[in-house]
C-alpha cells in the first residue's frame, strides 16, 4: 500500500536537497539524475504493488501528447 | 566429410501427381523446407505418416542467418534423430557477458546446474541445421520433397484442401487433409489466404558481419553497449563453427542500408573491434530491421501456420528459429494422432491454445530486449542509460540490463490438454511444462521417453497400464537408475509418483499414486476428447 501520509521528518530539508542535486544541470543532465534516482528508490522499495500504485499516481491526469518511435506493421 | 550446404542445388523432378487427372491425395503437405518445415516433416514421418514437403526454391539457407539453437531445440533434434550431429558441429556455450563502454557490467550462465545432456545453446549456421535436418529427412521413405514447387493458392473443400502448385513445367493440384505453412516471414500462403501478421516495427537498423578469422575470444556471447570501437551503438560478438564469428553492429535508423553493406564500410567497423593487425575475411553481410508481430490465429481450418509465417520477433533472444521448431513439434504429434484416427479434430485447436500464448511470451521478451537496446523514446533512453550507469556499482541494476533474454521453451500452463494437479507437488514440472532432462544409470531421461505418450513412473517396478488409444508406454525409474538423484529432485518424485508425458515431451498430468481411471481421463483430455470439460 502506497503511503501518501507525511513520512519525511523534515519536508523542507528534503525538498531543498532534491533541488540541490539538480542545480546547474541541463534538462538532459537533470533527466539522467532523475532516472537514476527513480531506479535507486524503486529498488529500495521493492514491493511491486506499491511501485505500481506510485507509477499510476505519477501518470494521473497526463494526456499523451507525444509518441513512441515504433511503427505499426502488417505483413 | 565436409559438405558445403550453402552451395547445394536440388533438382526439380516431375512427379506423377502432375499427370494425374484428379488431384492426388496427401495426408499432410508441409510448405517450406526451412528448419521449421523440415522438423515438422521429420516428426510426422517418425510417427509413420506420409508427408509431402514443397519448397519453391532449390537450395538451403543462403548465409548464416539463425545461429543460436537452444537446449530445448537440441532435445527436439535428439527426438528427431539428428541432435548429435548438431551438437558435434556446433559451438557449445552457456555464458554471456555484457559490457558498457569497456567495463564488464553483467554476466550470466544459462545452465548453472549440471545433469543435462544438452548445453544451454550451440551456435550453428542455419545452413548446417537445415542440411542436417535435410539429411535426416532424406533417410525417411515417408517424406517426399519436391523442390521448385511453389504453392500459388489454396482452395478449401469439404474433404480437404486443394493446393495449386506451380512448377517449371506448369501448374498442377494436390489434395491435402492438412497443410502446415512454414513458408517464412513473408509467407506467400498467408498472403494467398488474405491473412495478416500484425505488430510493431522498431526504428533501428543493424549490420551483421559474419567474418572468418583466427581469434582467441572464448565461446561466449559478448554484448557491448556504447563500446569505444563503436561509439553510440551496441555490438554483439558470437562464435560459430569453421572459424566464423558473428558480429552485429547497431547502426541507427538513419543508416543507409545499401551503403552499409559495402565492404569498404563494413571492414573498418570490424577492424575497429578486432584491431589493426587482425586478419579476417567477410563471410556474409546483411543489414536488417525487425518487427515483433504475429497472426491473430495460427489455425485456419485445415491450414496451420508455423515459425516466422505465424510470428516474428527481434533477434535479441534467439527466439525465432527456436520457437518455430517448437511450433513444429507441437503441431506434428497432434496431426499424427488425428490422421491415425486416435484423436478428434478438436485436438488441433489446442495448437492455437498453446502456441499463440507461446508466441506472445516470445514477443514480450523480445520486445523488452529491444526496448532496452533500441530505446523508443527520450524517456526510454534516459532510463536505459541510468541502468547502465548504476550497473557499475549497484548489483540490482545489473539484473535490469537487457541485451536479450534468451530462448526458453514455454510452459503451456493454461492448456486445455492439461489435467490440473489434485496432489501436492513442488518444482518446475507442472502440467504443461517441457520435461526436464536428468542423468540416469544407462543414459538420459529424455531419451527414454520416446515419441508417444509415456507414463514416467518412479518406483521399484513399472506399473501395469491399461490398453488405451493412443497407447501409453511405461518408463520406470528405480532408485538405482537415478544415480545422482536429479530425476527425483527435478520431478519432486517419491516412490509411486507418476507423470503422464505427451509425445512432444510436455507434462500433461501427474499423480502421487497411479490410478487407471485418472490415467484414462487425463489421456482423454490430452488428446482433445474431453476439451471443455472440467
Amino acid at each position: 500500500m502506497l503511503n501518501t501520509e507525511p513520512n519525511i521528518a523534515s519536508p523542507d530539508d528534503f525538498y531543498e536537497a532534491l533541488l540541490a542535486i539538480h542545480q546547474d544541470l541541463t534538462p538532459e543532465q537533470a533527466r539522467a539524475v532523475d532516472a537514476r534516482l527513480i531506479l535507486l528508490l524503486s529498488n529500495h522499495i521493492g514491493d511491486m504493488a506499491v511501485l505500481r500504485q506510485a507509477m499510476a499516481r505519477a501518470r494521473e491526469g497526463i494526456v499523451p501528447a507525444g509518441r513512441d518511435a515504433t511503427i505499426a506493421v502488417r505483413a | 566429410m565436409h559438405v558445403d550446404y550453402q552451395s547445394l542445388r536440388f533438382e526439380y523432378r516431375r512427379s506423377p501427381d502432375q499427370s494425374s487427372a484428379t488431384p492426388s491425395h496427401h495426408p499432410v503437405v508441409v510448405v517450406g523446407a526451412g528448419p521449421v518445415g523440415l522438423a515438422t516433416a521429420i516428426d510426422l514421418a517418425g510417427a509413420g505418416l506420409r508427408v509431402l514437403l514443397l519448397d519453391d526454391d532449390r537450395c538451403l539457407s543462403n548465409g548464416s542467418r539463425a545461429i543460436c539453437f537452444a537446449k530445448r531445440t537440441l532435445e527436439i533434434f535428439d527426438r528427431l534423430g539428428c541432435g548429435d550431429r548438431m551438437v558435434e558441429k556446433g559451438v557449445t556455450w552457456n555464458v554471456g557477458r555484457v559490457f558498457h563502454g569497456e567495463s564488464p557490467v553483467y554476466s550470466f550462465d544459462l545452465l548453472p546446474d549440471g545433469g543435462h545432456r544438452r548445453p544451454a545453446f550451440v551456435n550453428l549456421q542455419q545452413y548446417y541445421v537445415e542440411g542436417f535436418l535435410l539429411d535426416r529427412a532424406r533417410s525417411m521413405p515417408e517424406i517426399e520433397i519436391r523442390w521448385g514447387n511453389k504453392v500459388l493458392s489454396l482452395l478449401p473443400r469439404e474433404d480437404g484442401v486443394e493446393l495449386v502448385v506451380e512448377t517449371p513445367e506448369g501448374e498442377y493440384r494436390v489434395l491435402a487433409d492438412y497443410v502446415v505453412a512454414a513458408d517464412g516471414a513473408r509467407s506467400p500462403i498467408r498472403r494467398a489466404m488474405g491473412l495478416e501478421s500484425r505488430g510493431r516495427s522498431f526504428r533501428d537498423r543493424f549490420l551483421i558481419a559474419d567474418v572468418r578469422m583466427k581469434a582467441d575470444f572464448p565461446p561466449e556471447r559478448w554484448f557491448w553497449f556504447a563500446p569505444p570501437f563503436h561509439p553510440g551503438g551496441s555490438v554483439l560478438l558470437h562464435s560459430q563453427p569453421d572459424g566464423v564469428w558473428r558480429i552485429d553492429f547497431q547502426l541507427g535508423w538513419d543508416a543507409d542500408p545499401e551503403k552499409e553493406r559495402e565492404p569498404e564500410r563494413v571492414i573498418p567497423r570490424v577492424r575497429a573491434l578486432l584491431g589493426p593487425e587482425a586478419e579476417f575475411e567477410l563471410e556474409w553481410v546483411s543489414v536488417y530491421t525487425f518487427s515483433c508481430l504475429r497472426m491473430e490465429r495460427f489455425r485456419h481450418g485445415r491450414v496451420f501456420f508455423a515459425g516466422d509465417a505465424a510470428h516474428g520477433v527481434s533477434p535479441f533472444g534467439a527466439r525465432g528459429a527456436n520457437s518455430g521448431v517448437q511450433d513444429a513439434e507441437n503441431i506434428a504429434w497432434k496431426l499424427a494422432l488425428v490422421l491415425r484416427g486416435e484423436a478428434p479434430d478438436a485436438l488441433l485447436d489446442s495448437y492455437d491454445a498453446e502456441r499463440v500464448p507461446a508466441a506472445d511470451e516470445n514477443i514480450l521478451n523480445s520486445t523488452r530486449s529491444t526496448d532496452f537496446i533500441t530505446p523508443k523514446s527520450e524517456a526510454s533512453l534516459a532510463f536505459r542509460d541510468a541502468v547502465l550507469d548504476l550497473a557499475r556499482d549497484c548489483v540490482f541494476a545489473r539484473r535490469m540490463v537487457n541485451s536479450g533474454r534468451l530462448s526458453l521453451p514455454s510452459t503451456y500452463g493454461h492448456s486445455p490438454l492439461n489435467t490440473p494437479d489434485a496432489d501436492e507437488f513442488e518444482g518446475a514440472m507442472v502440467p504443461g511444462a517441457p520435461a526436464l532432462d536428468a542423468p540416469l544409470a544407462d543414459g538420459w531421461l529424455l531419451s527414454r521417453l520416446g515419441g508417444g505418450f509415456t507414463l514416467l513412473h518412479f518406483g521399484e517396478a513399472p506399473p501395469d497400464l491399461p490398453e488405451t488409444v493412443p497407447p501409453v508406454r511405461a518408463v520406470n525409474i528405480a532408485r538405482a537408475d537415478d544415480v545422482e538423484g536429479l530425476a527425483a529432485h527435478r520431478y519432486d518424485a517419491r516412490p509411486g509418483t507418476a507423470y503422464l508425458i505427451r509425445p512432444d515431451q510436455h507434462v500433461c498430468a501427474r499423480w502421487r499414486r497411479l490410478d487407471q481411471v485418472k490415467l484414462r481421463a487425463a489421456l482423454d483430455r490430452a488428446t482433445g476428447r474431453a476439451m471443455g470439460t472440467p
